[in-house]
């Protein structure tokens, strides 16, 4: 059996129904043929195909609500899984020197196709301890303290950073609260945005909110297909906005937030393509392709002088955001604002 | 400043009726006569309650009378989502608009504080819950770049409930990177940013240039956080400390300078600007109070 259909039934989201039948089918057919010492081969191979004409024609046409629901997917790879299948090297680096180590967080030193790095990532965490352990990727004060403690480290050895972005947003607790959590984040944004080692981020999971941008502000901006990136998560503009949780789906729909919608606003430089039925159906071929991605820009982003570079930052940044201009006779012109 | 001056004859507190000629204090349940509250500054009078201050009311009792200017007034708001949820972004924008006079809830002016010049900004809590779209965080980022280029010192109020707007998405959440690298490039200067927190400020704002002044003051009684107070609740199923997230909380946890009285702000980052610059404060101290 492939590794791809090596699956649990729980592993289906909902609208994949049609995939897990087809799966349920394949696989007694090779226990039947195993068992009974009986030639299906045809009959598989053409289930597989049709099966693999599903997922690309599903995958190609995914609902706003569905995306989230790939990105929030158990099985989806995390953090420390991209660093272990991209890195030839890493060396995990903990603490604020504050107060803790949030697990929410993970930094360290790396080589990535020989080229020395930082790495900063939020983690979920897999399994229930490790989750209980890592706040399931939100991170308190202390994990953004950590991360730009690491991050300046990578500025004074000339080191790129790489951050992997995941969580749902900044850990809603008294303890985040009364150690600064707005601080903390207002803090990363600020030092970020100036920061003189270039700085790659990537979006591998969800993108919830401050929370996200926390480890967000870079020279790039990467997204892979399925990934989310919204100012809230549906459920909570659905409880705001429509006053009924229900309506997640219509909210995930209006925020516009998949990596189409954000590369149209220029907020996403590059979406890196998933494989098919996601990444978490083949998190080998996935790190491969990201990899090479982010191998590509740190390249690019080397060759610019540093003075440059920072200030294209400010400019990227700057141009965010659409307004337009009131004019006195009344006539109004529209000035977008975006980067690209 | 078109704008300004419609809103400074129509601006009432909050929770007070047109009509009424008293209101509730929502610190004490007292009845405060609205004529006499507003003399004050819009603090209770027998419990010292800050109720809510409109930015131009706020502009008004801060800065020296002459020579206010609005900055960046001809910013307008889009709708780049064309964000729907059970009401349209476009119907609650026009709607907020007719019932405050603004246009957004961010104003920026150029004035003086005790002949001392200097841009000042405010996010209006009440303007669709002071959050911040696209047009808010280019009229903060235009004021640290014009003060940068004037050299002068930047005083922000803000008041936000709402953080981030929901209905400019993304663009949103990109104005928090937009806002505190501005003030990252200001704090090259040498010049001072001080932050003003007043009622409430969460999310967003909070989690951006709010929280990166040089000095951050805020209101006593403020409601300040990342996280709202009711979300925390709902979400760890956990009863809050007393006086979670007020100021004065806030300043016991080390997270803001100081707590300044309304009746005191004048004077108090007069001398603030002054000590950190050596600029004297000049002309004659006006009461801002009864
Ligand atoms: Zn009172």
């Amino acid at each position: 059996m492939s590794e791809s259909n090596a699956f649990n039934s729980n592993m289906y989201l909902p609208f994949e129904k049609g995939l897990h039948e087809l799966d349920v089918q394949i696989r007694r057919l090779e226990e039947l043929s195993k068992r009974n010492n009986m030639d299906f081969g045809e009959e598989i191979s053409n289930l597989a195909r049709k099966r693999e004409e599903m997922a690309k024609e599903l995958f190609s046409r995914l609902t706003p609500w569905q995306k989230v629901l790939v990105a929030r997917h158990p099985a989806r790879p995390q953090t420390l899984d991209y660093v272990g299948a991209m890195c030839e090297e890493f060396i995990e680096l903990r603490g604020d020197r504050c107060f803790a180590d949030d697990r929410a967080v993970v930094t360290g030193l790396a080589r990535i196709a020989g080229r020395r790095i930082m790495v900063v990532g939020q983690h979920k965490g897999r399994d229930v301890r490790e989750r209980n352990a890592c706040n399931s990727g939100c991170p308190h004060p202390e994990g953004y303290r950590k991360a730009i403690l690491k991050m300046r480290l990578a500025e004074k050895f000339g080191l790129p950073i790489v951050s992997l972005i995941d969580t749902k947003g900044a850990f809603p607790g008294i303890g985040a609260e009364e150690r600064g959590q707005s601080r903390a984040i207002a803090q990363n944004l600020q030092e970020m945005s100036v920061l003189r080692t270039p700085i790659v981020c990537v979006l591998i999971g969800e993108g919830g909110s401050g929370g996200a941008l926390g480890i967000g502000v870079g020279d790039r901006l990467l997204m892979l297909e399925h990934a989310y990136y919204s100012v809230i998560t549906p459920e909570g503009c659905a409880a705001i906005l429509w006053k009924d949780h229900e309506k997640k789906e219509e909210a995930a729909a209006a925020l516009k937030l998949t990596s189409a919608d954000l590369k149209a606003f220029g907020v996403v430089d590059e979406i890196v393509p998933e494989p098919v039925g996601g990444a978490h159906r083949d998190p080998k071929q996935m790190a491969e392709t990201l990899k090479a991605a982010i191998v590509r820009h740190l390249d690019e982003l080397a060759r610019i002088p540093m003075d440059q570079l920072v200030a294209a930052r400010y400019e990227r940044l700057r141009k965010t955001g659409v307004w337009r201009i009131a004019q006195a006779a009344g006539v109004e012109v529209q000035e977008t604002a975006r980067a690209k | 400043m078109a704008w300004g001056s419609r809103r400074l004859g129509a601006v009432q507190p909050k929770n007070v009726q047109p009509e009424g000629q008293f209101t509730k204090c929502p610190g004490c349940a007292e009845m405060l006569f609205v004529k006499d509250l507003e003399k004050q500054l819009n603090v209770c009078r027998h419990c010292g309650h800050h109720l809510y201050m409109g930015a131009w009311k706020r502009i008004r009792a801060f800065l020296d009378e002459d020579g206010v200017e609005e900055l960046f007034g001809e910013l307008e708001t889009c709708d780049p989502l064309e964000f729907r949820a059970a009401r349209s972004y476009k119907e609650r924008l026009e709607e907020c608009q007719a019932r405050t006079g603004m246009k957004e809830a961010a104003v920026i002016v150029r004035g003086r504080l005790k002949g001392i010049p200097l841009i000042v900004g405010v996010t209006d809590a009440d303007f669709l819950m002071g959050s911040m779209g696209s047009v808010v965080g280019e009229k903060i980022t235009r004021a640290f770049e014009t003060a940068a280029g004037d050299k002068l010192p930047v005083v922000i109020f803000s008041g936000s409930g709402g953080g981030a707007r929901m209905d400019e998405g993304i663009l949103s959440l990109m104005q928090m990177a937009k806002t505190s690298a501005a003030v990252a490039h200001f704090g090259r200067t040498g010049l001072p940013y001080i932050s003003y927190i007043t009622n409430p400020t969460l999310g967003g704002v909070s989690a951006s240039f709010a929280f990166l002044g040089d000095i951050i003051v805020a209101e006593p009684g403020a409601l300040v956080g990342f996280t709202g107070p009711r979300v925390i609740k709902q979400t760890m199923r956990t009863e809050l400390p007393k006086g979670f997230q007020t100021a004065e909380f806030m300043c016991e946890h080390g997270q803001i300078d100081m707590i300044v009285h309304r009746k005191d702000m004048r004077d108090t980052i007069a001398r603030i600007l002054s000590l950190l610059t050596g600029k004297e404060p000049v002309g004659a101290e006006r009461a801002t109070i009864a």
